[in-house]
């Protein structure tokens, strides 16, 4: 493995980009509906070469997306790989019906002959003046939607390798979020087609002390809290699952395995959320191997305000995570 | 008119059609657990499913709703799967993980059922859209009732289909107008402000027919001209296909208020008792064109006879095979969810 290139170093939506771009070439089968994949973001205009050029592979449908995420499923069923560009993660509130009691069932109900490798791609989370409509984190719910993958990536690398993965390798409907924040979040990318399988959980930072596991952003969270408690003499682990579905147990377990503390962050509502839901998975299978109860940090179930102080006492930050770990690192 | 074989086949799908669903229904009068919650039947509109999946190649696609039976038994189901699935068992076309309500048949072009209104709308304008992509032939049609038209996802959808220009053949069954309006003004029945439904359609500019839907021929003639247009890349239509409700069709637990079907109801009208009597002779799809076939000496009343003890036959011995099929094993409850 000597002679691979280098990686190279990008921002997450630079990756995105390149992703999107790369499966366009390399399989006729993928089409996009929809293409501003970075949003309103500060690279926004990174996808403008894309969508330049392959200005053919791009459907652009009216404001109905009830009916273009079902067309998109229905597209997916006769063999094609579309991914839908959903903008915000709240709009795909408008199209649960298509993706979750249609997109989720139909390789259950025809006994696994009928298949919908689609892709909904959104932003979810706290932007900044979002408000109570902007700001949405719907991982949980999806997440709870049997049939449906959900795809968080953490950094550039992750976001190219898992959204190729899923474009080309899938055969079941993916939700992948990207917290908007991310986009212009640096890190090096793997020359070549670097391909994330889902369902394979990566340890961004080893630790003896503590484990914990982060969604998406939480993971620059968690390392900036880790930085912190280094300092301290606590060595957090740090792992992100990459795919909330497919879970990878194994990786997150022997993690847990050898530190005995948990701490489980996602921004997403504490209620029934990705964190409560990681917590009860965990307390199965490895309450034995714990010494102290497993803490979430995650955002309480309320409407996210608008105004910075209000949202800033919402957002699961890095002295947040650090101060749950305390909690139970004596 | 219709070659003597080609109008036998039509009747005769028909026939097979009725005979399926009044066994669904024994089957739900038979208590237990043969069927344990509500159902729909399609009786009345046999000729919409009949004509239009005759007018269809074997390798189009149609999609459907709750109200299926007859769809994908006329695009060529087997009627002992079917019944196997509305009874849960291993052998229906989905090993008894659908159930009445979505009955599919990927292999004959029914990918999916989805028992939400309108729920398939999308979906098969995505196969559409697909297949416009891909350069495809098939057709793709998509059968929906027109309580239907009272979802977003309608308008949504007939919306984007238009914009899109996609390959499609929305045909809408609105199954309760008067015989009177069959074949006129037609009357929106759903809760639905439009003076008539098929404005609706026409404000998108879709090319829209309307279609006695008790007339397998008219629906056969119709659809095999509108399938043909697809073809050459037009696209997409709409059809409301008139028929009048079936007396038996008590909201979600249809009854047999006038037993099973007569085929003698054909020269002795007289004999259907009372509460079907007048469905029959001015609704009942089967019954209308079986006094034609009649009529134009197609066919006697021995030959039709004849006709109806193959059918009954067939329909009986596939509710045999159902009742013989084994329930789904319980494991089976966690497969398949992923592929």
């Amino acid at each position: 493995m000597s002679t691979a290139e280098p990686a190279r170093v990008m921002t997450f939506a630079q990756a995105l980009a390149d992703a999107v771009d790369e499966v366009l070439d390399e399989d006729p089968r993928v089409t996009l509906f929809g293409a501003r994949f970075t949003g309103h973001t500060p690279s926004a205009r990174v996808m403008d070469p894309v969508l330049k050029k392959h200005a053919a592979r791009i459907a652009w449908p009216p404001i109905s997306e009830l009916a273009y995420c079902g067309i998109a499923v229905g597209a997916a069923m006769a063999g094609m790989r579309p991914i839908v560009e959903m903008s915000t993660s709240t709009f795909s509130y408008e199209a649960i019906p298509q993706i979750v009691n249609e997109a989720g069932i139909i390789s259950a109900t025809s006994g696994g002959r009928v298949g919908a490798p689609v892709i909904f791609h959104m932003l979810y989370g706290i932007r900044g003046a979002g408000g109570p409509q902007h700001s949405g984190s719907p991982q949980p719910w999806y997440w709870n939607s049997p049939g449906l993958q959900v795809a968080m990536p953490s950094c550039a690398a992750d976001v190219k390798g898992l959204l190729r993965w899923a474009a080309l390798r899938s055969e079941n409907p993916t939700l992948f979020m990207d917290h908007q924040l991310l986009m212009e979040l640096e890190g090096p990318v793997p020359a070549g087609r670097h391909e994330v399988p889902f369902g394979s959980a990566e340890v961004k930072r080893p630790g003896r002390d503590v484990t914990i596991v982060a969604t998406s952003i939480q993971v620059s969270r968690a390392l900036e809290a880790a930085a912190v408690l280094a300092r301290e003499g606590i060595e957090a682990e740090v792992v992100d699952p990459r795919t909330l579905e497919p879970l990878d147990r194994e990786t997150i377990f022997g993690s847990i395995r050898r530190t005995g503390r948990v701490v489980v962050t996602d921004e997403s509502f504490d209620r029934c959320g990705v964190a409560a839901g990681l917590a009860a998975i965990i307390a199965d299978e490895c309450f034995g191997d714990l010494h102290a109860p497993v803490r979430r940090v995650s955002i309480p179930p309320v409407p996210v305000p608008y105004a910075e102080a209000l949202e800033r006492a919402l957002v699961p930050s890095a002295a947040r995570i650090a101060a749950a770990v305390r909690s139970i690192v004596s | 008119m219709l070659p003597t074989a080609n109008a036998v086949r039509l009747l005769r799908t028909m026939l097979r059609i009725r005979r399926l669903e009044e066994r669904c229904v024994h089957f739900a009068e038979a208590g237990g657990d043969l069927i344990r919650a509500h159902y729909h039947l399609g009786i009345g509109q046999e000729a919409a499913a009949t004509g239009a999946c005759a007018a269809l190649a074997p390798s189009d696609r149609v999609f459907t709703a709750h109200r299926n039976h007859g769809h994908v038994l006329a695009k060529g189901g087997d009627p002992g799967k079917i019944l196997a699935e509305i009874i849960g068992r291993s052998g229906g076309y989905l090993g008894g993980r659908g159930g009445t309500f979505h009955v599919a048949a990927p292999d004959l072009g029914i990918l999916h059922t989805s028992a939400i209104v309108g729920g398939c709308l999308p979906l098969a304008a995505g196969v559409a859209f697909a297949t416009k992509k891909t350069r495809d032939q098939r057709v793709t049609l998509v059968f929906f009732g027109d309580g239907t038209m009272e979802e977003g996802v309608f308008t949504e959808t007939i919306n984007i289909a238009q914009l899109w220009k996609l390959p499609l053949i929305f045909y809408m069954e609105n199954n309760s107008v008067s015989p009177q309006e069959r074949a006129g003004r037609g009357s929106p029945t759903s809760e639905n402000a439009a003076s008539a439904l098929s404005d609706v359609p026409r404000a998108f500019n879709l090319d829209t027919s309307l279609v006695d839907g008790t007339d397998v021929e008219a629906v056969h003639a119709l659809v095999r001209g509108l399938a043909e247009r697809v073809r050459r890349g037009e696209g997409p239509f709409f059809v409301e296909s008139r028929t009048t409700r079936w007396p038996g069709n008590y909201g979600s637990f249809p009854k047999l208020v006038g037993g099973d079907t007569d085929i003698a109801w054909t020269w002795d009208g007289a004999a259907a008792p009372a509460a079907v009597r007048s469905w029959t002779a001015d609704s009942d799809p089967i019954i209308r064109y079986a006094v034609r076939l009649l009529g134009t000496g197609t066919l006697d009343r021995d030959e039709l006879r004849a006709i109806d003890a193959e059918v009954r036959a067939e329909i009986e011995a596939a509710a045999q095979w159902a009742l013989a099929s084994p329930p789904p094993a319980e494991e089976g409850a966690l497969l398949h969810v992923y592929r």
